[in-house]
């Protein structure tokens, strides 16, 4: 069947910003559909409030709409563009949620747009929880004993078929929020109220426990003839309890004899076709009883999904591509596997090596919050890696974290001063579900516990268990026997996949001995490709993993063959996480394109398997590869070996490759763009501090604390508030704004380990100052200031956490030049050659630097879609070697605004304060565009998930500081006919100012208080800022309840004024949609 | 590897002995250790890119006279049980494979692959770069080789050499005679199904002779559970020897070796067969020696199919199925006469995987419907196979 003629144009839908269990996997989906589409002649329609994609990259799509992906805003967009269809399966569920929103209130048939891929019924089906279950049924599918509830009633009465323990979740959530395994009655009541709150549909399911099984997932695609194709097979390490994107996995499927991977093989199939996914990609979940076999459908998404991006970098085959292809009609014997280049899409890839993914958590980010796993998924990124073995890809994926880990390193259990902790103690850890559980593991086998003993406790499948063992085992023999003197036990070693780090430390040496002893056996590692189909045809693709291969008789077959192109290698930014996400991954992909323009042979490292990165055809050659200095260093060597290494690329992945700099540099390879010299000059303090002295430019006031009680010295003469933090890191980790003796002592006793090589950083706290955060390019001669970010929350909030608009909304122009000559300066005096990111704080007219990046940073992807320039390309092409002046670029007024909003994930960390400070905590960010400040703030917060009111009561309570500047915008809310209630303090300013306020009590004084008017849904809007920790503590329940009510709330005073205007903007207009290419 | 031992403590600084090598006719040698029984095993090098199902594909008597080379590099993760066996008789001569065999994890594991190999005296080689043995078939074409495992570790590598070299190879074997049954016998047993295991065929309603040429006994489970009656006879048998039973249905079983040698004997018997216009069904050999039987040839292959994931097209009805396949022969295009229609084709090189023979009910495939190990998309074919049978006898 060929593609379809009679639709010329369709829509994608993107996933928003990145969120908890919805990260770049899809703008891998949508950037590959997007491409996909184009190239089969079709006219593209995207939408993704998400500007750090790569899809919504002007060139990607024909309209690129970067609007909120509400209901409302995309029929406005269907009502522009008239497109014939939608493509609803490359957005998570965001996509899907907002096509099946649209077909059900009639938009779709109203406006003539059909849905491809995946149809109403099918999406119905497959995420309405009766539906799935009586279609499953219908088939002969196995499911776990449930039903539904939609009140607690319901579900006392649910529970009595069901028993206890039982496992909760909630309809039509994403990454499971508010479900959990409920052991006992009190739980059950706490997770279901919990859970119907969360559920849109106000529903939950109710299922029996199968905690402990064993969990696997299916990759299907099915095309327009019904054929069917499984494209992978992951089992899950983590049994059945952890949400599987919390899930240590690998692929394929490890412990199924054949006549059960058929069974799941052809149960997969059969979901598909009952669901009616026509055409697509989806993921199909079992869980498997270990005892018996009995096998049980979990769930199956209609879609593509997380797990479709894994199975497609653990594959090589492009689910995405293809399920967009065959969307418009074509079947999958008429499209090719470029991979091979020589046998069609249409056969089950096979692969012959192991792939391991690991979770990448954050809990240090919100204290409060259990570092426990559920069925609700918590972490923000995940690495993967690939090997020979499973214990190489698995030694390989735990260095690929960047977690600290060289390898299953030890952990701690015993407490303080404790010599022996029992066995039972070590089996009641490994039976929580934590982030830790593989190292706890792995350190039960050096404490002596058995594999029996540790798999009663963990349930682990005693295959990974006898895995960690042997590891283990290994590790004792070097401890005892140092590094091996024969080649055999050293190549025995490394194939297992010990880092050299990691043999150092058991061995009580240092890496360079350990380097010193390969080199001595010619012990190196040999790089295979990942060609879909173990080698039976060969491969037109350099997608490669190394391993170490071969014996000491036998030579292994290494596939790099380099060419002898003029080369240049990306260090990309491994896996998410706070503070370093997919705005990184923009950059090096835009760095890969651009080079590859350039005429540049591109070379990608990488383990990040959800980005646009790792996808084969972004550069001209890609190593799916831990990013160490190990790793990298034996990637560049077998580069070097032909052809010409341009250079190396640091930049643009976010600290992850900066860390690496220094250990290339040293080992001679050349980095290309600002030297990593001037990159140190810029973190060090006292180096950098010179540097301002001698440019006459202002910083705040400062010290470098090498112990507490210097800390205490610099507090002194600065003065409080102080702004303390560890040096050398990223996303304000660890940072704080303190403001007496007593915190100080806390948080240098508390949160941080101060030495003479770890000093801690003391800034003056400018209280009230406007943020302004300035992107600018720069090859050493001139520079070009790209983007001037005025900060919407005041110094103070950490700039990625803080929404900011472009160009500045309330800086004068005086202020503005001013900043950009000091950019300049500071740029040429950095010789800076590349992007570099600069934080100014403007208070009372004078401009202080807080803080200078010369490398990519988080807004690049920002400034790019809100100028037009692509800066990041033009960024490479001079660290490459062009200058800036050949590119032309002129500051051009706007006739737009573009504001740019975080995306906190606290609804998954229920205990977790919401209150913003210098750590950053967002995982996304939304962009809102328009020809006005309040326009573009509006679309920001509905984009962001924000419900503004139009009407009802506002609660404000704000510090006193706060307090004189506030009243105009609640004097403005008044003027909008809303209420106001305040507690004590504020009420008594506010009403002494004249303003008609209502005193509420506060949560201590009586009830019923404030969190009793909000809980009862008679607050529409929270304006609440809060200073010390005693009175930090008694707001909480305010902006705990807030949250949960969904109640939008601002902790800050510009916070609130922008609010006051966008909610002025919602009442006296309605919102026009543009496509970023119809703005100039 | 080899250092990974349970029960002693674990030397790293002593050198290891290669307990095992893999040695081909033209001198290289694969070093490794020696896994299963002790000795030397001769043989076709072959690869097989299936991830599951290796006890299935180790007793698959088309595998008589190879040594297969396992791409997926942990083998033996799911041990040995008593049910996952194709044949107790001849089978593959040895395995090539990259990690050691671990200890079983799944429910059904009766013990470690390793002690099943010995106690079927099967010779194996491990720790070997299968990738690159892989690439050396792809490139060179299947060679002839010989696993030699020895305890001390001492191997007469120009002996060995000589040992692979001169092997005369499959072409012109005729091995489908030494795997065959020798008496005919009943198959009642039916297709394996989760928590009851196999069954039991004890109502048949139709009655299908097999020609044994090396039968996979899923596929007379197959036949068994759709309600046939199953005679299994030796591959010698004559047409006579098969009317003797006054089959509804006659099947040709797949098997190993050159379907031209054992053809000599097996064609003229087939061309009864289509000639009585009783329905026929082939699979694997049996579908290359019908084609013999019809004027067609075969040709050896240079690599051959083998693995679960082979996509082929049925041309009747353009849909695709993902196939089974182990065959090192093909029946060639060019070669099929007028009356014979090509009803599959393999997507991968486009070789012939299906034939009908116009105007009678007899028909083949090249790969395996019956699966075991591998998908089961094609199971569709025993039905359509027990369809004639019903329409002739209707």
């Amino acid at each position: 069947m060929p593609k379809r003629t009679d639709i010329h144009s369709i829509m994608i839908i993107g996933a928003g910003p990145i969120i908890i269990g919805q990260a770049c996997e899809f703008d891998y989906s949508g950037t590959q559909a997007c491409k996909a589409l184009k190239e089969e002649g079709y006219r593209v329609i995207l939408v993704n409030s998400n500007p750090a994609t790569i899809m919504t990259d002007p060139g990607l799509a024909d309209a690129t709409y970067v609007e909120p992906i509400t209901p409302e805003i995309v029929e406005k967009i269907i009502e522009k563009e008239r497109p014939d269809a939608i493509l609803p399966t490359m957005g998570g569920q965001t996509a899907l949620n907002t096509a099946l929103a649209l077909a059900e209130s009639g938009a779709l048939d109203r406006h003539g747009v059909q849905l491809i891929g995946a149809n109403r019924e099918a999406i119905a089906k497959a995420e309405d929880r009766d539906q799935f279950r009586t279609a499953m049924l219908k088939i002969g599918l196995d499911m776990p004993a449930s039903a539904v509830a939609h009140t607690l009633e319901e579900a006392w009465k649910v529970l009595e078929e069901v028993k206890l323990p039982c496992i909760i979740r909630p309809s039509f959530t994403l990454g499971g929020t508010g479900g959990g395994i409920a052991y006992n009655r009190e739980e059950f009541e706490e997770i279901v109220t919990g859970g119907l709150d969360a559920s849109p549909t106000t529903e939950v399911l109710v299922e029996e426990s199968i905690v402990g099984w064993k969990e696997y997932e299916m990759e299907v695609i099915r095309d327009k003839a019904d054929n069917c194709i499984i494209i992978c097979s992951i089992e899950n390490v983590d049994p059945m309890g952890v949400h599987t994107g919390d899930s240590i996995t690998v692929a394929p499927a490890l412990t199924l004899t054949d006549k059960e991977y058929q069974i799941m093989r052809n149960a997969s199939i059969a979901v598909l076709r009952e669901i009616g996914v026509e055409t697509g990609g989806s993921n199909v979940q079992f869980a498997v009883n270990p005892e018996n076999g009995r096998l049980i459908i979990i769930e199956m998404n209609p879609r593509v999904s997380r797990s479709s991006a894994l199975a497609s970098k653990a594959t090589g085959f492009p689910i995405a591509k293809i399920a967009a292809k065959l969307a418009v009609g074509y079947t999958l014997d008429e499209l090719d596997n470029d991979i091979t280049g020589v046998t069609p899409a249409s056969f089950e890839p096979t692969i012959d090596y192991v792939v391991t993914k690991i979770p990448r958590f954050t809990f240090e980010k919100f204290p409060g919050a259990e570092a426990k796993l559920g069925t609700a998924m918590k972490s923000v990124g995940e690495a993967m890696a690939i090997g020979r073995t499973f214990a190489e890809s698995l030694q390989k994926a735990l260095r690929s974290l960047e977690t600290g880990l060289s390898g299953l390193n030890e952990q701690n259990f015993s407490g303080h001063g404790e010599q022996h902790v029992d066995k039972q103690r070590i089996q009641a850890i490994l039976a929580q579900p934590t982030p830790e559980r593989l190292l706890n593991i792995a350190q039960a086998f050096r404490e002596g516990l058995t594999l029996e003993e540790i798999q009663t406790a963990s349930k682990y499948e005693p295959w990974f268990l006898a895995q960690i063992e042997s590891i283990v085992e290994m590790e004792t023999a070097v401890r005892t026997g140092g590094i091996p003197t024969t080649k055999g036990g050293l190549l025995a070693l490394k194939s297992m996949g010990f880092s050299d780090r990691r043999l150092a430390d058991l061995a009580d040496t240092r890496e360079e001995h350990v380097l010193a002893a390969r080199k001595k056996f010619g012990i190196e590692p040999v790089y295979k490709r990942i060609d879909t189909c173990a080698g039976e045809f060969p491969s037109q693709t350099p997608y490669m993993y190394s391993t170490y291969e071969g014996n000491e008789w036998d030579e292994a077959m290494c596939e790099a063959e380099p060419t002898d192109a003029r080369k240049i290698v990306i260090l990309g930014g491994g896996p998410n996480r706070i503070g370093q996400g997919i705005e990184f991954d923009y950059c090096c992909v835009h760095a890969a394109y651009a080079l590859s323009e350039a005429g540049y042979e591109t070379i990608m490292v990488n383990c990040n398997p959800e980005t646009v990165s790792t996808d084969y055809d972004t550069s001209d050659r890609l190593y799916f590869e831990p990013l160490t200095v190990e790793d990298t260093l034996a990637i560049i060597r077998k580069e070097q070996s032909k052809g010409t290494l341009h250079g190396v690329i640091v930049q643009f992945g976010g600290q992850t490759p900066l860390k690496l700099a220094a250990g290339l540099e040293a080992a001679g390879v050349p980095i290309l763009g600002t030297s990593p010299d001037a990159i140190d000059l810029a973190e060090d303090r006292e180096r950098f501090q010179q540097l301002l002295h001698k440019l006459d430019l202002k910083q705040p006031e400062n010290g470098i604390a090498r112990s507490v009680s210097e800390a205490f010295d610099i507090a002194e003469r600065i003065g409080y508030p102080v702004v303390v933090r560890p040096s050398y890191v990223l996303g304000g980790r660890g940072m704080e704004i303190v403001r007496d003796g007593d915190s100080l002592d806390r948080y240098m006793r508390e949160a941080v380990i101060v030495s003479g090589d770890n000093p801690v950083l003391v800034d003056g706290y400018l209280q009230n100052a406007i943020e302004v955060d300035v992107d600018c390019l720069c090859d050493g001669k001139t520079v070009f200031v790209a983007g001037i970010m005025e900060h919407i929350e005041e110094a103070g909030i950490h700039s990625g956490d803080s929404a900011c608009s472009l160009p500045p909304h309330t800086l004068p122009a005086d202020i503005i030049d001013e900043i950009k000559r000091q950019t300049e300066a500071l740029a040429l005096a950095l010789n800076v050659v590349g992007l570099m990111n600069v934080q100014f704080a403007v208070k009372g007219g004078v401009i202080y630097i807080l803080e200078v990046n010369p490398r990519a940073s988080r807004t690049v992807p920002f400034v790019a879609k809100s100028i037009n320039y692509p800066i990041a390309k033009i960024a490479a092409r001079v660290m490459a070697g062009e200058s800036l002046a050949s590119f032309n670029l002129e500051y051009r007024t706007l006739n737009h605004v573009t504001v740019k909003e975080a995306v906190f994930p606290f609804s998954r960390f229920p205990g977790v304060d919401v209150v913003l400070g210098p750590e950053m905590r967002s995982t996304g960010e939304v962009m809102g565009i328009d020809t006005n400040f309040g326009a573009a703030f509006l679309k920001s917060q509905i984009a962001a998930g924000v419900k503004l009111p139009t009407s009802g009561t506002v609660f404000v309570s704000v510090k006193d500081l706060d307090k004189e500047p506030i009243k105009d915008a609640v004097a403005k809310l008044i003027d909008l006919g809303f209420k106001v209630v305040s507690t004590g303090g504020t009420a008594k300013y506010l009403s002494d100012q004249g303003l008609a306020v209502t005193r509420v009590n506060k949560v201590m004084e009586g009830r019923p208080n404030i969190v009793d008017t909000m809980k009862n849904g008679d607050i529409a809007l929270v304006f609440n800022t809060t200073e010390g920790a005693q009175a930090l503590r008694d707001s909480y329940d305010i902006r705990h309840t807030a949250l949960v009510m969904k109640t939008p709330y601002s902790t800050t005073v510009a916070g609130a004024y922008a609010t006051v205007q966008a909610i002025e903007k919602i009442m006296t207009g309605t919102l026009e949609v543009k496509s970023l290419q119809s703005y100039s | 590897m080899s250092y990974a031992n349970k029960d002693d403590a674990v030397d790293l600084n002593s050198n290891r002995t290669a307990t095992a090598v893999l040695v081909l006719g033209d001198g290289t040698v694969f070093h490794g250790f020696g896994i299963g029984a002790v000795g030397e095993t001769v043989g076709e090098v072959c690869f097989n890119t299936s991830m599951t199902g290796y006890q299935e594909s180790l007793t698959d008597p088309s595998f008589a006279g190879q040594l297969i080379t396992f791409t997926f590099p942990h083998i033996g993760n799911v041990g040995f049980n008593d049910e996952d066996i194709e044949t107790t008789g001849i089978a593959a001569a040895g395995l090539i494979i990259r990690a050691s065999i671990t200890d079983p994890a799944n429910w059904r594991a009766v013990g470690p692959l390793d002690d099943w190999l010995k106690s079927r005296g099967l010779i194996g080689i491990a720790g070997v770069d299968t990738r690159r043995l892989t690439h050396f078939i792809r490139k060179s074409g299947a060679p002839n080789g010989v696993i030699a495992h020895s305890k001390d570790g001492k191997f007469d590598i120009p002996a060995l050499t000589e040992k692979a070299a001169s092997w005369p190879g499959l072409e012109g074997m005729d091995l489908a005679k030494e795997v065959s049954c020798k008496e005919p016998y009943e198959w009642t047993e039916t297709r394996w199904a989760m928590g009851s295991g196999y069954g039991e065929q004890t109502a048949p309603a139709r009655h299908i002779v097999a020609v044994d040429y090396g039968v996979k006994r899923n596929i007379l489970r197959c036949l068994a559970e759709l309600g046939c009656r199953v005679t299994v006879v030796p591959a010698t048998a004559t047409f006579d020897d098969i009317m003797a039973f006054k089959p509804d249905g006659i099947f040709l079983a797949n098997g190993p070796g050159d379907p031209a040698a054992t053809g000599e004997y097996a064609v003229p018997v087939i061309q009864q067969c289509v000639d009585s216009s009783i329905p026929t069904f082939g699979i694997c050999l049996g579908h290359q020696m019908l084609a013999l039987a019809v004027g067609a040839k075969t040709k050896k292959m240079h690599q051959g199919h083998r693995g679960a994931n082979q996509p082929v097209k049925d041309l009747t009805t353009g849909k695709v199925e993902i196939t089974s396949q182990n065959h090192g022969f093909v029946v060639t295009r060019e070669s099929l006469p007028d009356g014979v229609t090509e009803t599959h084709k393999s997507l991968f090189d486009g070789v012939v995987e299906g034939l009908e023979i116009d105007g009678k009910p007899v028909f083949s495939v090249q790969y395996h419907p019956e699966a075991s190990p591998g998908p089961q998309d094609s199971y569709y074919l025993f039905k359509r196979f027990i369809d004639l049978v019903d329409r002739k006898n209707a």
